[in-house]
């Protein structure tokens, strides 16, 4: 049962109860072991400190009372699934959305940042594909620092990143959305020159024995040929444009954002605020990459591929 | 011009029903292509591809005129150079030396002036358009008014027998019916030239006579060139009437097969000994070329 639901595309939505059944049971099973594990862990980590409380206070304990006290600590080393859910409960639905202490508005904050890098990103990565396609000499002098610039680990770039746009006098979305942009703009490059150059020789021969222009054979050839490819990339990008804004909320201090809640909660051991973020962080990525695919499953389908 | 022309008229002898059915156009014929122009005019032409260990002759010394409204064959076996002489022809390929002019001009400037169209051995459709916007490509790409573009693509994918499947995609047809999209497109800017680079290779054999028929009758009522290339001798002979036999390393012409059969013969004249004569003189051709390489 797990492998074939392995086998089948990641996109298809369960349509009839069956379906639903199909899917949820494995997931479920998955959940349930994972949750299982998870309180398990909480108690193998939190224990210590509980059995060095208990040994101060000078009471005897039992194992149900040393269980019951790993599961609800203020600052545990990791929170039960209980507690990460009420935390993430209280930030999420029980605070005003525009208070500091609501996890949405810092999603909000990290969203912004994530989407204006995406789009900067892809912008980027595509206009550099083009370029790369058409000119030789940017295939041969631009590719190689390409690459390179993805092998500087991106926790090196970000700090520079935010002094120096900070010294130049922008701060607050904009050296986020650079540091995202940074991130993402690879795979789109990668991606869309493997798709411009996709077109089969007979497809290109055919344009040339038209007398087809360059741009009419990119814009009736190469570029509907690259669809698939700007799609796949394009996914890759709107989840590394996250990470690339949520690291660039860590070194410089944000007030706001989810990287900003991450490193909040770190120094002050509040663990529970980490992992509401993660959590957070974790579903605005699902829904994010979700809507490109979305998108991707409109344009195919007025491709005339997917019916 | 030609290397060898074989004559075959004293051993040309029409069987009694098809005598008297041809005796006519077999004048038309004759009328039509003497006094017709030179479409493609080819001489001493070769073509040297430059590989890792060796220079590979695709094509050495080819001599070869085409009237307009002719249909000649290529024929011979594989890596003799065919395709490559066609592509020659449309200025997908540049020959390392010879001379040819295309409608009297380089083939470049014939390919620049859309000259000819080109069926490919795949169909190379374009499998994000639909059939009806395959079609209108190259009229997307000339720059044809919306209106004109419609009327014209309507009229080839009628001609072909594809009305009623404007609206599907490549990956909905057969085999068949794309490659009939393939040549409605090339048909629909209609190009006084048809270069077809083994069109029907790919078909089974029951299509393969459909759309033969289907080409024959086009090119009766039509009168375009048509430049064929084919592995096969019955379609060659049912087909044209001038089959350029050729033979590998390095690739040239063996001999060219006058074929005589009335223009607006049925499949059934594939019976005839008259064809089976035409036929049996180009098998003799290839094989003479593959002695050669013994």
């Amino acid at each position: 049962m797990t492998t074939d639901v392995a086998a089948l595309p990641a996109a298809v939505w369960p349509t009839g109860g069956t379906r639903v059944a199909f899917h949820t049971v494995p997931v479920a099973a998955v959940l349930a072991m994972l949750f299982v594990g998870w309180y398990a862990l909480a108690v193998w980590l939190n224990a210590p400190q509980v059995i060095d409380r208990f040994e101060r206070d000078g009471n005897t304990w039992t194992s149900r009372q040393l269980v019951d006290a790993t599961w609800s600590m203020a600052r545990p080393v990791l929170p039960a699934p209980h507690q990460v859910a009420r935390d993430f409960y209280q930030t999420v639905f029980a605070t005003p959305i525009d208070s500091k202490r609501s996890l949405v508005y810092h999603a909000g904050v990290t969203v912004s940042a994530t989407l204006i890098g995406f789009v900067l990103g892809a912008t980027l990565g595509i206009t550099l594909a083009i370029g790369i396609i058409h000119l030789p000499v940017l295939d041969r002098s631009l590719l190689p620092w390409i690459i390179a610039s993805q092998t500087v680990p991106i926790l090196a770039i970000a700090p520079m990143v935010v002094v120096v746009l900070g010294n130049l006098g922008f701060d607050g979305l904009l050296p986020k959305a650079i540091i995202s942009m940074y991130l993402c703009f690879f795979p789109v490059t990668v991606g869309v020159v493997k798709g411009l150059r996709s077109p089969d020789p007979l497809q290109l021969d055919l344009m040339r024995t038209y007398s087809a222009t360059r741009s009419q054979v990119f814009w009736k050839l190469r570029w509907p040929s690259a669809t698939g490819f700007l799609f796949a990339s394009l996914k890759v990008a709107i989840a590394a444009s996250l990470i690339g804004a949520i690291v660039g909320e860590l070194p410089t201090g944000a007030q706001a954002g989810l990287g900003a809640r991450l490193l909040s909660g770190s120094y002050y051991g509040q663990t529970m605020q980490i992992w509401s973020a993660l959590i957070m962080a974790s579903l605005v990525g699902v829904i994010l990459v979700s809507v490109v695919s979305l998108a991707e499953r409109l344009v195919m389908r007025r491709q005339g591929v997917a019916t | 011009m030609v290397t060898a022309v074989s004559t075959p008229d004293e051993a040309f002898t029409l069987p009694e029903g098809v005598a008297v059915r041809a005796a006519s156009p077999l004048k038309e014929v004759e009328k039509l292509i003497e006094p017709s122009p030179i479409a493609v005019d080819i001489s001493g032409l070769s073509l040297t591809f430059q590989t890792a260990d060796a220079p590979v002759a695709a094509l050495e010394n080819i001599d070869l005129q085409i009237r307009r409204g002719e249909f000649v064959s290529f024929i011979g076996p594989s890596g003799c150079g065919k395709t490559t002489l066609m592509r020659v022809i449309a200025d997908l390929a540049t020959p390392s030396a010879g001379r040819i002019t295309v409608n009297g001009v380089s083939p470049e400037q014939a390919r620049l002036a859309r000259a000819y169209g080109y069926i490919f051995q795949a169909p190379a459709l374009y499998a994000w358009r639909n059939v009806l916007r395959n079609v209108l490509l190259p009229l997307e790409i000339i720059g044809m008014p919306a209106a004109e573009r419609r009327a014209r693509a309507a009229k080839y994918l009628a001609m072909v027998g594809l009305e009623g499947f404007e609206r599907k995609f490549p990956w909905q047809l057969s085999g068949g019916m794309q490659q009939r999209v393939s040549i409605a497109r090339a048909l629909a800017f209609e190009p006084e030239l048809l270069l077809m680079d083994e069109p029907f290779g790919a078909l089974d054999e029951i299509t393969r006579d459909h759309l033969n028929e289907q080409l024959l009758q086009l090119w009766h009522h039509t009168r375009k060139t048509i430049v064929f290339v084919t592995h096969s001798i019955s379609e060659a002979v049912f087909l044209s009437n001038r089959i350029v036999v050729m033979s590998p390393r390095p690739g040239r012409i063996l001999e060219i097969v006058e074929n005589k059969l009335p223009p607006d013969r049925g499949l059934d004249i594939r019976d005839t000994t008259a064809f089976l004569e035409v036929a049996h003189r180009v098998r003799k051709a290839l094989r003479a070329g593959h002695s050669y390489d013994d």
